[in-house]
């Protein structure tokens, strides 16, 4: 029977929570005219769901288009997670350098404890490079590409002088990845793929890597999305107000930056100014006689005050601005999600128009634009999810940080205070 | 209740005066700083600083035309007194008060420099060459400049009872007639100004070279110290500054944040405090500057203490020399013997012998000479001796207010350190609170 085209969903849940659970359905005649397309809903979802399955080890119901809906339910459940019913703890740490005849380069160890049946031991320990971390993050957006995927330290210091052995490169840079991989630890969804499996266990990566380049093409496992053509009439409301707010959002961390920076600049500026200030004082202690005990005193107080002032510098520069640096990188990697999101609904979109013209074509193209709805669909599902997740997350992230830094500049006062 | 009447003695220096104007004849270059005869040190509760408030109350501009009738603006600053002991008898005295400028008070220390080259004379505020003399800043310390100066000569045990210096604080009119009345720029020695101008002493007070070598260290040591603290400070100041940048990030970010907006805009209250917090402290750290300013110039007083020593020294073997040199001509001359090469014994060989009657005369004057001179000797002596009495007296004393002042000074400056600090700590605790709260 002809229908008319369904209405756009406004937002993956709603609408999804509106449509009556197939399962309760078994005849079609109570279905409206306008749920004629529901008995496709009950085909095999996109390739996004695939990866679902609930911590519990049972697979989600994937006909269901109340899944995802429940999923999302899921999720919210596991910001109430406590650590004890973590089942999965990832360490990156022991940094250690190579050299080989054709480079130099970093390993750090990757230690992996969990009581996951998804893993056949308990426990693993690997060498990974930086190379393998970007590997597994590209691998992680080609196989989920709605979620958000946690940032990578950047791979090149733009910086110039920065030495990419030096103690405190190599340490931020621990510190970044085992972030990273705590994240996805963290994310219900993401710690269950295949190839972050493959990442905390394999004792060759590259072999692996390698079979996964040939399989690629085969099991067509990368939703490749048309980038041309297809261009978004609106986005929903919801989306917009995430872009508008990743956009000021990254604007202010970026002020803050550059502000942080400027701060410890003129930090080190004060600081050569101070150094240069001490030992005048024990110059003059050494003309005096009466006088010297104090004079000294003054000076090595300078002393003092310059060693905490550096450390405050130190730590700023290791600790706050990468953190900022990688909400920046976060943020961007949000917004590309949200236009992958964007152009999926524009191919839906685009694809429903077609449908709208072309009546013979039926049978097949509503299975593709279902497709396309579904991946909009589990796409702002899951961006909704990561959202929430990311924006607690973050809170926490920043809280801490924040405090860390007035922690340290109480330290400081403190010690200039105890001299 | 005791009076300031200025003694009796103060008057002999103008007694003495006329006796060297005498002398002025024949010792051009005599170094005129007689002292003035030793007088009782006042005790500690008799300085006049203990029997009256000085305060420099304020500052004026004035415009008036000065001695080549240019009209020019100037500051003038009002000195009041008051006499202390009257209140206890539960009066309030009346306050006088009269108004002098900058200059009036360089006449006043110059006249004290002169007339007490043994004393470390007090220093006055700096005398800024550069641009504003009216900027409000620099006359509001150099008010506090002045006052103090003031303060430091009232306590002083021999400056206090000086005529001149009692009637600089109440008699307004006739006061540089007065002081000048005292002739005491004729006693100025001018080879003072030429301050690196080296004299070859042959045996000079080993004290008074290391004293003097330790003025010099000092005024080296305080004017580098100052200059790196401005430094310092002015870097401080950038760096609390640009914490306010994070204010406005704070406030700009909290709009669009949820449960993070609150916490984060009062952080950012916090920081403006922060950043606003500086100018305080800078300004109480000025404080601790003009505190070591002062010794700076101080140093330069000692200084030229040790260098009047240094002139008496020069004089006085300068005098023994010509002394010297006088007997041997007079003995030459006697006995006829021609011991060391002089331009005279050639020209009489060369010219003929003087007559005895000629010879005569000479020794008769060189006798005379010498007479006079081994008296001035004596009593270069003498006064050299009691020079290094008195200045080493003071030198004393002021060695220990130094010590006295510089320690508080410095403990000020720990102190003002500490709460610095303490309000830095204060500052980010808040700062802490805000942020566990979002």
């Amino acid at each position: 029977a002809a229908s008319a085209p369904k209405p756009l969903p406004s937002s993956g849940p709603k609408s999804l929570r509106e449509m009556p659970h197939p399962l309760a359905t078994s005849s079609s005649e109570e279905m409206g005219p306008a749920l004629t397309p529901s008995p496709d809903l009950l085909l095999p979802r996109s390739i996004a769901d695939k990866d679902l399955s609930l911590p519990n080890g049972t697979p989600v119901d994937t006909s269901s288009p109340a899944s995802s809906s429940s999923l999302l339910n899921r999720l919210q459940l596991d910001d109430d997670l406590d650590v004890e019913t973590r089942d999965l703890f990832v360490t990156v740490d022991d940094p250690k350098k190579h050299v080989c005849t054709m480079e130099t380069y970093i390993t750090y160890r990757v230690t992996t404890k969990t009581t996951r049946a998804e893993f056949d031991l308990p426990e693993y320990s690997v060498r990974r490079r930086y190379q393998d971390f970007d590997w597994l993050k590209n691998k992680l957006e080609e196989s989920q590409p709605t979620h958000l995927i946690p940032p990578l330290p950047e791979k090149f210091v733009v910086k110039g002088v920065v030495d990419r052995f030096s103690e405190e490169f190599v340490e931020t840079r621990r510190k970044a990845l085992d972030k990273f991989l705590k994240r996805i630890t963290d994310h219900p969804v993401l710690s269950f793929n295949e190839h972050f499996n493959v990442f905390l266990t394999a004792k060759d990566l590259n072999a692996y890597k390698k079979q996964g380049m040939a399989l690629l093409s085969k099991m067509g496992e990368s939703v490749k999305y048309v980038t041309g053509g297809y261009k978004l009439r609106s986005r929903p409301l919801e989306f917009a107000a995430i872009g508008d707010y990743l956009d000021t959002f990254s604007l202010k961390l970026g002020t803050i930056d550059r502000i942080a920076q400027r701060i410890i600049k003129e930090q080190l500026e004060y600081l050569v100014e101070l150094r240069e200030y001490g030992p005048v004082y024990s110059t003059w202690g050494g003309l005096e006689v009466e006088l010297s005990e104090p004079l000294e005193g003054v000076s090595a107080c300078i002393g003092n005050c310059c060693t905490a002032l550096e450390e405050l510098s130190e730590d700023m520069t290791e600790d706050f601005l990468p953190v900022l640096r990688e909400y920046i990188l976060y943020a961007e990697s949000m917004k590309n999600v949200l236009k992958k999101r964007d152009q999926v609904q524009a191919e839906y979109e685009a694809k429903l128009e077609a449908v709208a013209l072309k009546r013979e074509d039926r049978p097949k193209v509503p299975t593709d634009v279902e497709k396309c709805q579904d991946r909009v669909e589990c796409f702002n599902a899951d961006l909704k999810a990561d959202m929430e997740r990311w924006q607690n997350n973050k809170r926490q992230d920043f809280r801490q940080l924040l405090m860390g830094m007035a922690d340290k500049n109480i330290q400081y006062y403190e010690k200039v205070c105890v001299t | 209740m005791e009076s300031t009447e200025p003694e009796p003695s103060d008057s002999r220096p103008e007694e003495e005066e006329e006796e060297e104007e005498e002398e002025e004849e024949e010792e051009e270059e005599e170094d005129g700083a007689l002292l003035p005869p030793e007088q009782p040190l006042a005790a500690v509760e008799d300085c006049l600083a203990k029997k009256m408030e000085i305060t420099v109350s304020e500052a004026e501009k004035r415009t008036g035309r000065n001695a080549m009738n240019i009209q020019e603006t100037y500051t003038a600053y009002l000195i009041e007194t008051r006499a202390v002991e009257s209140q206890i008898e539960g009066q309030c005295a009346p306050v006088e008060s009269l108004w002098r400028r900058y200059s009036e008070f360089e006449l006043l220390r110059n006249y004290l420099s002169v007339t007490y080259p043994h004393i470390v004379v007090p220093p006055l505020p700096e005398k800024r060459l550069s641009a504003d003399n009216m900027d409000p800043d620099f006359v509001e310390r150099r008010r506090i400049g002045l006052e103090n100066f003031l303060l430091r000569v009232a306590s002083h045990p021999v400056l206090c009872q000086d005529k001149i210096f009692y009637a600089f604080l109440m008699q307004e009119g006739g006061w540089k007639e007065m002081v000048n009345e005292t002739g005491f720029q004729l006693k100025a020695d001018s080879r003072l100004k030429a301050l690196n101008a080296t004299f070859r002493v042959k045996n000079p007070d080993k004290r008074f070279t290391e004293l003097k070598h330790y003025s010099d260290e000092l005024q080296s040591v305080i004017s580098h110290l100052l200059r790196v603290r401005a430094r310092v400070a002015d870097r401080l100041y950038g760096v609390y500054k640009v914490h306010g940048n994070y204010g406005r990030v704070f406030s700009e970010w909290s709009a669009i944040e949820k449960e993070m907006g609150d916490g984060l805009q009062s952080a950012g209250h916090h920081m403006d405090v922060y950043a606003a917090s500086i100018d305080d402290i800078l300004e109480e750290e000025e404080h601790y500057a003009d505190q070591l300013k002062e010794y700076l110039f101080y140093a330069e007083a000692l200084r030229a203490v040790c260098r009047k020593h240094e002139l008496m020294q020069y004089d006085l073997e300068m005098a023994a020399q010509d002394l010297t040199s006088k007997k041997q001509q007079c003995e030459e001359l006697a006995t006829g013997t021609v011991r060391t090469f002089s331009l005279k014994g050639m020209t009489s060989k060369l010219f003929g012998q003087e007559t005895p009657e000629q010879r005569e005369a000479k020794i008769k004057v060189l006798e005379e000479q010498i007479r006079e001179g081994e008296e001035q000797l004596k009593s270069k002596n003498l006064e050299g001796r009691d020079f290094v009495k008195s200045a080493w007296a003071d030198i004393e004393r002021f060695k220990e207010q130094k010590n006295h002042d510089l320690k508080e000074a410095l403990i000020s400056y720990a102190v003002m350190q500490i709460s610095m600090c303490k309000k830095g700590i204060q500052v980010w605790t808040n700062a802490k609170e805000c942020f566990s709260k979002m």
